[in-house]
């Protein structure tokens, strides 16, 4: 493959996102009202809305979640920028991360000088049966989905997979879990942001409140192993393995590069952008890999000429615990069947060497599925400009990187950001 | 361009004759089940229809808990949990399907690599009932 760049340089100037929850009466909408308000706010030599082009806005399925098709104009609407196009771009849970590099195209292309980015997901209206069901509509309906798997089921398959491969036990993807719960609690955005101690405290007063007896467990992996305060969903992924149903939105505004001084002195540029599709699960070489991600790994790479190693900051699409693991190995931060041990031995804390998913990932922050992939910037956003607070990576991290999957790996996005 | 038709239609017609029906591409020699028109290879579109013999290897599984409104109303749910398993077939190309006569109740004693063979389940009443793929140890 011929080395692609972009036509012009492409940088992100501001970002917001509303807070990731169960939050009834809010429509996406709303959140997405949330969302562009801290975005303008975060514009450090401010910003007048009424200068944006054009919006591109990812979002699975408000058809299905909210009764409502056609969102990109409603949001275009609601914080009054129509008639300016607005378009909704669908890759199921990597709808954000391919609005993102549309965005960053029609920017390249020449056609505008600046464009809103949006992701957007309301899931907590349904029931918990139809929204399996609306999230297995990202699988294949006609050759996954009759087998009787879910999302769940096609992760837990990997693992299965990957622990007879590499020899893993259940117990690593717990330990992801709790991780991300330790990350998650120093973000007041997150949907979860307890640590898995907090979380047995809670269910211990509750116990307490309602004359229950008291659980008593001996430390966090008990708990995380105990079937009634950590049932199996689809084994062996348990509750505490997989991303929550979630409402949220989050957007980023991005430039053109030239026009980025007259925003900030601290944008970030978009340096990588790669992208990938692939067939559905069974099809593949292989179990314990997604083709897609390592596809546009080095796509994005290449693009942006560093390697694997110079990244500081990573978020990964951790919709279940063992995609994380899976996330590390495809964007080459660990050797295929090494990515298990890096968590046994701590190399993917906060403080570790290899940080990742210093937001709390997709499992504590939430998992408002077209929003996700725009929420992951936020992240980089914070931390390449020295504003994560006590998540804070120490060392004034200027590299980046975001890895946002949908379906089991159909679709894969990979961008890298620098600060300069 | 083959006369045949290789669509859902037929794949799931061939299941309920009991039948894995696959296409080979007469060009590359490349096996697809389920089969389909176009050779993602090769890109030909010549070809021909091949019945597989329905054994395989067990690649990977899960036994779920949480099931979807189509298992739920086949009766499985958290009391009742099934086995959904990703099946290397011994011609070559690999395909999801339910597991069947595993103990679901000890996940841990599933092994990969255990061989399986082809069954046909029914789900579904009278006018809806349809034959789906799957496997028994
Ligand atoms: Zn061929």
């Amino acid at each position: 493959m011929t080395k692609r760049k972009l036509g012009r340089g492409v940088a992100i100037v501001g970002a917001g996102m509303s807070k990731f929850g169960a939050f009834p009466g809010k429509s996406s909408r709303d959140l997405f009202v949330d969302a562009f308000q801290e975005m303008l706010a975060s514009v450090d030599k401010g910003f007048d809305a009424r200068d944006i082009e054009a919006l591109f806005i990812g979002n699975f399925s408000s058809d299905l979640f909210e009764g409502q098709g056609h969102t990109a104009p409603i949001m275009a609407d609601w914080v009054g920028l129509t008639p300016r196009p607005a378009t909704r771009v669908e890759d199921a849970c990597a709808s954000g991360g391919v609005a993102l590099r549309q965005g960053m195209l029609a920017i390249a292309s020449g056609l505008y000088d600046i464009v809103l980015v949006g992701g957007i997901e309301k899931m907590t209206d349904l029931p918990i049966e139809r929204v399996t069901d609306t999230l297995a509509t990202a699988a294949d309906a006609l050759y996954e989905v009759p087998a009787g798997f879910t999302f769940p089921g096609l992760y837990a398959s990997m693992a299965t997979a990957y622990m007879s491969r590499y020899g893993a036990n259940t117990d690593v993807f717990l330990k992801v879990g709790y991780k991300n719960h330790e990350n998650g609690s120093l973000n007041d955005k997150a949907q979860f942001g307890q640590r898995i101690a907090d979380i047995m405290e809670m269910r211990k007063k509750s116990a307490a409140k309602k004359g229950l007896p008291i659980p008593e467990w001996a430390d966090e992996m008990a708990f995380l192993k105990d079937d009634r305060a950590n049932p199996i969903i689809a084994w062996p992924m348990r509750l505490y393995d997989c991303s929550p149903v979630s409402d949220g939105a989050a957007a980023v505004i991005l430039v053109s590069e030239e026009l980025a001084s007259r925003f900030t002195d601290r944008p970030l540029y978009v340096i990588g952008s790669g992208q990938a599709s692939d067939g559905a699960t069974h099809s593949r070489p292989t179990m314990t890999s997604l083709p897609s991600a390592k596809q546009a790994a080095s796509i994005a790479y290449e693009m942006a000429g560093v390697r694997p190693a110079d990244i500081q900051v990573v978020e990964v699409h951790d919709c279940f615990t063992v995609a994380e693991i899976i996330a590390t190995e495809d964007l080459g931060f660990f050797e295929p069947g090494q990515g298990w041990r890096a968590v046994e031995e701590g190399q993917t804390a906060r403080g570790g060497p290899r940080p990742i998913n210093t937001s709390g990932g997709l499992k504590s922050k939430g998992h408002p599925v077209g929003a996700s992939g725009v929420g992951q910037v936020l992240e980089i956003w914070k931390q390449l400009r020295g504003e994560a607070g006590a998540r804070q990576l120490p060392g004034a991290p200027h590299l980046g990187l975001t890895h946002n999957v949908g379906g089991t790996g159909q679709t894969c996005t990979v961008h890298i950001f620098e600060r300069r | 361009m083959s006369d045949m038709e290789f669509t859902h239609t037929t794949h799931y017609q061939a299941l309920g004759e009991r039948k894995l029906a696959a296409s080979r591409c007469k060009t590359c020699g490349r096996l697809y089940f389920p089969a389909r028109p176009i050779c993602p290879e090769c890109h030909g579109n010549n070809m021909e229809a091949v019945e597989l013999s329905g054994r395989g290897k067990l690649a990977a599984f899960s036994v779920i808990y949480i099931a979807p409104t189509a298992m739920i109303q086949a009766g499985y749910d958290r009391k009742n949990p099934y086995c959904a398993a990703v099946v290397n077939l011994e011609e070559g190309p690999s395909i999801c399907a339910q597991l069947v006569g595993v103990d679901v109740a000890h996940p841990e004693a599933i092994k990969i690599g255990t061989p399986v063979t082809a069954t046909f389940l029914t789900r579904g009443e009278g006018e809806a009932a349809k034959t789906f793929l799957g496997f028994q140890v």
